[in-house]
């Protein structure tokens, strides 16, 4: 087994990436991805099951419906919104110019 | 700084192949055993090949990943492509807990349980938004690394090395356990002697390679456990509903457990002890009512253990491991999409279980029941029989009351549930056992690490040659997991309820620190380090407090009725397990109940509406502020971090220019990083 190192250590830079008008527009917009994800993770993880005994008595497939919104919705909603997250995020990375070369 | 990832790196471009071959390699391998079933083997023998054969392989790819360079010991030379640190994160994540615990919990505690199944997937998206990009970004080797280069060095550094340890340590101690109680159950070997076997496995793994090992044996670890995972949950599947897709036609389940509980208590029936009489329903109390407690419980669990997760160093340190920022947030998903395999298919896993329980055992005569049932009345290594029948009413059939599950039966017994042949149950403890090496590799080496890196190298002795940390990182490797298998030897499955712990510990202590220092730049080196303090501190207190010293907590947060329900309950332990000054003191409690006056800060107690209360747990009895368990202690530490890192941050002199410069670079995927303080530089 070759024990080369070819790993990126991690550099320090002289300057900035990207200029200070650039970097806060970045960073204004990944802030608004970032509390639109937020508020997706929120209602998925508390504010649907309050409603968790208003739910349950429809019945889908056999599923009472609070019960498999805890059991696979949110979680369903979990990996698609994190997926999507990915793919906004390097839009947004596009966009700016800021992405890795 | 990307060249080596636009090369073709021949192994990274050849891991389908290895992977696919190896996958095929283990479905072979199954077969195989199958067949020497078939032939009369024994099944002793089939779980030593089992048991045998998978560590050998995990122990291969060990060995072949050994490293001498820093880079690939620590962070796997950061050429980890995302799906495959997904499926490393995926086992890294899913632990003996997981794997046999879950569906167990859920079989019991019924919607209640769900908790477990949200709390351990929903943190992801936290660690995505908030804290992965940035961290790979930051690029070095440990998660105390950024909180030093961020808030000027060793004072951090500690704090955060201290709370990980803290963490760590117990999370990896049940693992081991749980290795202990599989190799015990499958090699028919002595506890004592099955922790040991289990280290072994270990640390073969993780002692010559590190990080690199770590994570190539960790995607090994990730096939084996999910397909061990799926396959009996579908033929279960299919036994039950005659459809082998449990993780949809476990609905048609639901429906029946439904059916059968209302006719057990339209029989006068009760449910047996720990376990809910209304599957389906969410928040109630005993009586099936709703009930505030349960919700507020409910929630708060779901809460700490999401912080938790973003914030336990051993899941955190996997995203310092991949090429780029770009593959890091995209890993993340990956991870959280391979942990939803399994934790999407545990529901299901108990529905089936509960069916064939309450169908074909509730009712039966005892003498009639199948055969898998006394295969599993035997003792385990937490003191009671896997399975208890206790005939309440000495009518030789089976009530609703008198069938005691342990939990971990659910899926251990799965396969003998459905009829099916041994090498599904040998299947299943490989899954089992993969599932708990894996998450002590990781856990081991975050403890590891933070010793020799952290602690020895940054603080102790900058100067020290790359063999040489190299070789300190290996001692410490092997005395930690030494300790901690000591500790599991010793502790033994009493000790299990510790892993919850140290999500709430890991909340309060790491994660304001770790957003705050990305997302708030006037975050102050004093404010950081406080808030941790506190957050650790309050956290770390609170639970040991209620935990074994309950009544004393309760006679300060309690109202006089508290006061004395929790004496009353010292009262029914058993007095094997109470000091007897505790037994006099709350003796005489219940003597003069007049006289007892509320506890000082019993207004504090009562703040939110709920009071302040204990119930019994664990042979002792617990106190819980505002009736919440402390299985959720980090609810009141993690906003008290937060808020302590704000106003301290108020008062104390804004960050330097130069910090805020790093904080700028660490936020955007492109460049490089400059330093606030090149001191903190690494190499």
């Amino acid at each position: 087994m070759p024990l080369v190192e070819n790993a990126d250590t991690p550099q320090s830079a002289k300057g900035a990436a990207v200029d200070r008008a650039t970097g806060e527009a970045y960073w204004k917009k990944t802030s608004g991805l970032m509390w639109t994800v937020l508020a997706i993770w929120f209602v998925a993880s508390f504010g649907i099951h309050l409603f968790a005994p208003m739910l349950n008595p429809i019945h889908i497939l056999g599923f009472p419906l609070g019960f498999y919104m805890a059991a696979q919705g949110s979680l369903i909603v979990f990996v698609v919104a994190l997926f999507w997250f990915g793919k906004r995020q390097n839009e947004i990375d596009e966009e700016f110019g800021v992405q890795e070369d | 700084m990307s060249a080596s990832t636009k090369e073709k790196d021949p192994f990274i471009a050849s891991l389908g192949k290895i992977y696919a071959g190896y996958t095929g390699g283990f479905a072979i391998f199954v077969v195989l055993i199958a067949i020497l079933e078939q032939m009369g083997v024994p099944d002793r023998i089939l779980g030593y090949l089992f048991v045998g054969l998978t560590i050998g392989v995990y122990a291969y790819i060990g060995i072949i990943s050994r490293t001498q360079a820093v880079a690939e010991y620590y962070v796997a030379g950061r050429r980890v492509p995302a799906l495959y640190n997904g499926m490393a994160t995926g086992s890294d994540w899913m632990s003996a807990a997981s794997f046999i615990g879950m569906a167990g919990s859920l079989y019991a505690l019924g919607y209640g349980g769900l908790a477990f199944i949200l709390g351990w997937t929903g943190g992801y998206m936290l660690v995505a938004i908030l804290l992965a990009p940035y961290l790979r970004k930051f690029g070095q080797y440990t998660v105390p690394d950024f909180l030093g280069a961020r808030y000027g060095g060793n004072a951090a550094r500690l704090v955060g090395v201290v709370v990980l340890i803290t963490a760590s340590f117990v999370y990896v101690v049940a693992q081991i356990v749980g290795v202990g109680i599989i190799t015990q159950r499958f090699l028919d070997v002595s506890f004592g002697v099955a922790v040991f076997v289990g280290l072994a496995g270990i640390l073969v793994c993780s002692m010559l390679g590190g990080m690199r090992a770590v994570t190539w044996t960790q995607v090994a670890q990730y096939i084996v456990l999910i397909i061990a995972y799926l396959i009996p949950a579908f033929l279960m599947s299919a036994k039950v509903t005659g459809v082998p897709l449990p993780q949809i036609m476990y609905g048609v389940a639901l429906e029946r457990i439904e059916g059968l509980e209302n006719a057990f208590r339209a029989a006068g029936m009760t449910p047996p002890p720990g376990v809910t009489g209304w599957h389906t329903q969410p928040f109630i109390g005993p009586n099936g009512q709703f009930s505030m407690p349960a919700a507020v419980n409910f929630f708060a669990l779901v809460f700490c253990l999401m912080v938790g997760t973003a914030a336990l160093p051993h899941i955190l340190m996997r995203y310092f491991t991949t090429p780029s920022v770009r593959e890091a947030r995209q890993s993340v998903a990956w991870s959280l999409f391979f942990i939803f395999l399994l934790y999407f298919t545990a529901p299901a896993y108990a529905a089936f279980g509960k069916v064939e329980i309450y169908q074909n055992i509730i009712g039966q005569p005892i003498a009639a029941l199948p055969e898998w049932i006394k295969s599993w009345q035997i003792i385990s290594p937490y003191g009671v029989p896997w399975i208890n029948i206790v005939d309440v009413n000495r009518d030789g059939i089976v009530q609703w009351n008198e069938f005691r599950i342990h939990p971990d039966v659910v899926v251990l017994a799965t396969p003998e549930i459905a009829g099916l042949p041994y090498v599904i149950a040998g299947l299943v403890a490989a899954g089992g056992l993969a599932a708990a090496l894996s998450t002590a590799d990781g856990l081991l080496l975050a403890l590891a690490n933070a010793l020799s890196h952290d602690v020895y190298y940054k603080m102790i002795d900058r100067n020290a040659p790359t063999a040489r940390r190299l070789i300190i990182s290996r001692v410490l490797l092997l005395i930690v997991a030494l300790a901690a298998a000591w500790v599991a030897g010793n502790a033994g499955a009493d000790i299990l309820f510790l892993v919850a712990w140290a999500f709430s510990i890991a909340a309060a202590g790491l994660f304001a620190a770790l957003v705050m220092g990305v997302w708030y730049k006037k975050t102050t080196n004093t404010g950081a380090i406080a808030g941790m303090t506190v957050g650790y501190v309050l956290t770390f207190g609170y639970l040991i407090w209620s935990e074994w010293f309950g009544l004393s907590f309760v006679q300060l947060f309690g109202s006089k009725e508290a006061i004395v329900a929790a004496a009353r309950q010292v009262g029914t332990i058993n007095p094997s397990f109470v000091s007897a000054d505790l037994r006099a003191e709350a003796a005489a409690i219940v003597a003069n109940a007049g006289a007892v006056t509320d506890g000082a800060l019993a207004w504090f107690g009562s703040i939110i509406g709920l009071p302040t209360d204990s119930v019994v747990l664990r042979n002792r009895v617990v106190g819980r502020l505002w009736g919440i368990n402390n299985i959720s202690g980090g609810i009141i530490g993690v906003p008290v971090s937060f808020l302590t890192i704000w106003l301290v941050s108020k008062f104390t002199t804004p960050p330097s220019q130069a910090m805020q410069d790093f904080i700028d670079d660490i936020r955007i995927p492109r460049g490089g990083v400059r330093l606030a303080d090149q001191r903190e530089a690494v190499e």
